[in-house]
């Protein structure tokens, strides 16, 4: 075993990579839960998003506007389930669930002409000076623009939620929707908006899979990726910051124990394997042990449809 | 529907218990494949897929192709398999170890229907199985590894551990080993064969800490993007030749050659003379192929890369050959002996000086 | 401008004909994903509908059907309990898995012994212990630290998934595979096989089970005291909690209950069709369960039916595939459509479309 052969700097850079795609997607639905609704459908949006996203690049040469056709590509998937949940008030557990099913199917549809196909690069950004700081050069500044799209974006959505009418708007729908649409605001409208952006999300978090950190296509590439970031917008307590270092830790957890592994350290594999998994939920027991649902930040009317009876 | 239901059950009696003891010649072949993966996975079934194309354009009208992908293991490949013997398909190859019981199942009860089995160990007489000696081809990328490495430290992202995947790291560190005795290698079991993302970050893990020659057993071409990016590190093409990442990193690569046996089977069921077989061919008979070794290797090096491949092929020489102890310092191979196929095909443990546990 | 009216009660005729309509919508949409994916689209809708039940090969795919849709109806039952109370118990799948870990180390343990009477009634128990374990993690943690059933049973999913790997290649792998991963194969063991009842119709225990858990769970909702408090929960959690409900109680019940069947589904599938533990054992049933109770709308008559159309679909899809070459993505993106109609066509059921203007709103 030799620990020494890893580099924290290295590891801590690649984490930020390794972590955010499911960064993209968590952020996404954790607006999407604050509007009250839960959309199970995060792995199919992503992996739509990955095939437009990488479709577009390819033919365009471009991978910006890869980015923006999978955001595309996500929202415009998203809205079949907003149209069956807002309009045709169906359950969102199922129906998020045949959005998954669906999005994997159309997706692997779309891209048969893309098999064996390199994207356009996307190349790091120079921030000159920065980049050849010790440790914090290579940690932080030596990245390609989505990573620092995907921090500015958890910043964003905080402020958003915290400062802006539209955020208070939105947790409001979240929190008791019967109430605030007696106070006049539309649920239905701003939930759509919501699992729209939320799409749009989970779409960048699938191109990034498939234009920067593989970069390829093939059918079922985000392998679950989805579902965890699922997992870490409860595990963030539908905080944004709170969701950031639950997907830089999954991340770091995910990196580290192949690290190990590459260090030789004699941990038995398939219980390396399952340490992500087993944090999350240990993180998950500490962070609502002894608390209600109210300190748990949960948004009240989240996974209730909202019919409006006058 | 009644009496719809009673002829059928006749046919049905008739279909199963028909045997016939010969096999006769036939002017068409309905030729199926069932595959465990999508068909455009870019590594395994692909290429499988590809083999089957290239066999049907061969035959042309005298061969219909039919093929059912994503099949699961299990059950359902049971069913893909009698439905496609009901269809009236004639030889029926099953493209990976998991279908091996539920192959023996179904040849069972169709014994006109030939079937092939990749990767597996159980014949019938209505069953034949077919391998590649990838290890030769692993003998020839360790040899480079070994060549090529400045920091003396070699990554392999292993996927599960079994024999195929053990055999393979063996034959590649044996060779390293014997062109550069300071090499070690650092392996990363991923237990998946196919997960883009994390075989991009086990590609990452192994660059990180060193390692500046990269083998995979895993089907993704991930870990070359991750390579290309760090610079100055040395893959191979796993399953496809991957030549667009040639000629760096990829500096050469392994491809499952699958057509020519494809071609061959389905001509003896055209000429009646299909008899189950036990086949496991490597470089010399054409099943392992070597991808082109790029110009990023020194041409001496490549000569020699290039005679050892031709040597293995030629038989005249075995990549597990005396003297080899295990990892546990017990002998092996005595000096000049050479492993028989019986211990090679059950493989499970590692040579001397490879480090770690294979996991169990 | 369209609006929809809540009402009273669901409408009876309409939860039997928004089905119905649904699958005809399927029909005419999946129709023109076929053709244009260059597919004759009415052969195809034969292909998938019509040829499993009443084609050339009928007698074959009508047991098979009884073999896919065994384990959906089962685990489905299970879930439709929890999901009926508001208990998400999303990670069948792991429990399924686990039930099939259990139940075949129990076989495995015994091997090469012939006593099939003691064998295989061991066997079942474990397996639904196993299920029933694995789901009680998410059940005491949710009653004990109020942490989410959701996410810690979807999270042990894939611990379970690692788990099931480390048995296929250690513990449970068949001594005699020549180092190749996968236990023995049960079937081969007829001391703990999960043989069909009668040859042919593909009616296995594991069938016979499902079959007794529909009727089962519409006696418990229909008749029982558990039943009415389940849906009380559901309907109501705070009339519940007056009406002498312990949630928590409910909750260990309609975990334990689920993981308990999805248990017994996975041994039974073991032992079964699928005859060994393999890296690659399961095959989604279990989340694929979590659909069929929908679109059963939760109720047991609908989950037999819901089962048994899902099943169709995965059999008529893979005839259509071998025999039109249709790509295995165009039958998910079916199944996907048919899932989207079905939930949506369900409006229909609980409210009422009325014509109105905007003014009068």
């Amino acid at each position: 075993m030799d620990l020494s052969a890893i580099n924290p700097a290295v590891l801590l850079a690649s984490l930020m990579v390794a972590s955010t795609p499911i960064l993209l997607a968590a952020i996404g639905e954790l607006i999407v839960e604050k509007s009250g609704v839960l959309n199970l459908g995060v792995e199919g949006m992503m992996i739509t998003g990955a095939i437009c996203g990488f479709a577009i690049a390819v033919q365009t040469g471009s991978p910006a506007l890869g980015f923006v056709g999978a955001a595309a590509g996500g929202a415009l998937l998203s809205m079949t389930f907003g149209v069956l949940t807002q309009f045709f008030l169906s359950n969102q557990v199922a129906t998020g669930l045949a959005l998954t099913l669906f999005g994997l199917g159309l997706s692997a549809l779309l891209g048969q002409g893309y098999v064996g196909i390199k994207p356009p690069p996307v190349g790091d950004i120079n921030l000159g000076p920065l980049a050849d700081l010790p440790f914090i050069g290579r940690v932080l500044f030596q990245h390609d623009a989505m990573v620092y799209f995907s921090l500015l974006l958890v910043a964003a959505v905080w402020a958003f939620l915290k400062y802006t009418r539209a955020g208070l708007i939105l947790r409001a729908v979240g929190e008791s929707h019967d109430a605030a649409h007696a106070l006049g605001y539309k649920v239905v409208w701003v939930r759509l908006m919501a699992i729209a952006f939320g799409g749009a999300c989970a779409g960048l978090g699938g191109a990034y899979l498939s234009l920067v950190r593989v970069p390829q296509w093939t059918e079922g590439m985000t392998a679950g990726a989805g579902w965890i970031a699922l997992a870490i917008v409860v595990f963030g307590s539908w905080k944004p910051w709170r969701v950031l270092i639950g997907a830089y830790l999954f991340g770091g957890v995910t990196v580290l124990q192949l690290n190990l592994q590459a260090a030789g350290l004699a941990v038995p594999v398939e219980y390396l394997s399952m340490s992500p998994y087993l944090i999350t939920i240990l993180v998950l027991v500490i962070m609502s042990s002894g608390r209600g649902r109210a300190a748990l930040n949960a948004p009240a009317s989240l996974g209730r449809s909202f019919h409006a009876s006058s | 529907m009644k009496r719809r239901t009673v002829l059928a059950g006749g046919a049905a009696a008739a279909a199963l218990g028909m045997t016939r003891a010969a096999w006769a010649q036939q002017e068409t072949v309905k030729a199926g494949f069932i595959y465990v993966g999508p068909k455009n996975d870019g590594g395994w079934s692909q290429h499988h897929h590809e083999a089957a194309l290239e066999m049907a354009e061969h035959f042309g009208d005298k061969v219909e192709l039919v093929i059912q992908e994503s099949v699961p293991e299990g059950a359902d490949s049971e069913r893909a398999m009698t439905q496609m013997a009901l269809g009236g398909a004639d030889i029926i190859f099953t493209t990976s170890f998991g279908f091996m019981d539920p192959t023996i199942n179904v040849a069972a009860k169709f014994p006109d229907v030939k079937f092939e089995h990749c990767t597996g160990y159980k014949t019938a007489d209505n069953v034949g199985v077919y391998s590649a000696r990838f290890y030769e081809g692993r003998a020839v990328q360790g040899f480079l590894a070994g060549k090529m490495t400045k920091t003396n430290k070699i990554g392999y992202i292993a996927s599960f551990p079994i024999p195929e995947v053990i055999r393979g790291i063996n034959s590649a560190y044996i060779h390293a080993k014997q062109v550069n005795p300071d090499v070690e290698f650092a392996v990363i079991w991923a237990f998946t064969w196919f997960d883009p993302a994390k075989e991009s970050d086990a590609a990452q893990a192994l660059i990180e800490q060193g390692c500046d020659v990269v083998l995979q057993h895993t089907d993704s071409t991930a870990p070359q993007a991750a390579a290309q990016k760090a610079g100055d590190v040395y893959t191979f093409g796993q399953a496809a030749d991957m030549a667009e990442y040639a000629p760096m990193p990829r500096i050469s690569s392994i491809i499952d050659v699958w057509a020519p046996y494809y071609i061959e089977r389905v001509q003896a069921v055209l000429d009646g003379t299909w008899e189950s077989d036990n086949t496991w061919d490597g470089i010399g008979a054409g099943m392992v192929g070597i991808g082109e070794i790029s110009s990023a290797v020194p041409d001496d090096i490549k000569t020699e890369a290039e005679a050892l491949r031709d040597s293995i092929a030629s038989g005249e020489y075995h990549p597990f050959t005396g003297p080899l102890n295990k990892q546990d310092g017990s002998a092996w191979l005595a000096e000049g002996e050479v492993a028989d196929d019986g211990t090679l095909a059950g493989l499970n443990f590692y040579v001397e000086g490879l480090k770690g546990d294979i996991p169990s | 401008m369209i609006r929809l009216e809540k009402r009273p009660q669901p409408s009876r005729a309409w939860s039997y004909a928004t089905p119905v309509l649904a699958v005809v919508i399927t029909m005419i949409a999946g129709g023109i994903l076929f053709a244009f994916l260059g597919k004759d689209p009415f052969l195809a809708i034969k292909t998938i509908f019509y040829d499993p039940l009443l084609g050339e090969f009928a007698w074959y795919y009508r047991g098979q059907l009884l073999v896919k849709a065994g384990p959906l109806i089962l685990i489905a039952i299970g879930l439709s309990l929890g999901f009926r109370a508001g208990i998400w118990n999303i990670g069948a799948e792991g429990q399924y898995i686990m039930g099939a870990i259990f139940g075949a180390a129990v076989g495995l343990a015994f091997y090469p012994m012939e006593a099939r009477w003691l064998i295989f009634p061991l066997m079942v128990i474990a397996g639904a212990l196993g299920g029933f374990l694995w789901a009680m993690i998410p059940a005491i943690l949710k009653t004990r630290f109020n942490t989410n059933e959701i996410l810690v049973s979807l999270l042990l999913v894939y611990v379970a998934e690692q788990f099931l790997a480390s048995m296929a290649l250690g513990a449970l792998r068949n001594p005699e595979g020549s180092g190749f991963p996968g236990s023995r194969n049960l079937q081969q063991y007829p001391a703990a096989a999960n043989t069909e009842l009668i040859a042919g119709t593909g009616m296995h225990w594991g069938v016979v089970a499902a079959f007794i858990a529909v009727i089962a769970a519409y006696v418990l909702l229909k008749r029982h005291m558990l039943g009415y408090q389940i849906r009380l929960t559901g309907e109501s959690p705070r009339a519940a909690r007056f009406a002498g409900v312990r949630p928590n109680l409910l909750i260990i019940f309609c975990m334990g209950i689920s993981g308990a069947l999805a248990g017994l589904a996975g041994l039974f599938e073991v032992a079964g069709p699928a005859g060994q533990i393999s890296i690659d054992f399961n095959s989604g049933y279990g989340f694929t369960a979590i659909i069929v109770a929908f679109l059963g709308r939760l109720h047991p008559v609908g989950i037999l039916l819901a089962g048994l159309l899902l099943a169709l679909t995965y059999i008529g899809g893979e005839a259509a595939q071998a025999n039109l070459g249709l790509p295995a993505a165009a039958i998910q993106a079916f199944q996907g459509m048919l899932l989207f109609f079905l939930l949506a066509v369900d409006v229909l059921t609980n409210y009422r479309i009325r014509l109105r203007r905007t003014e009068a709103a």
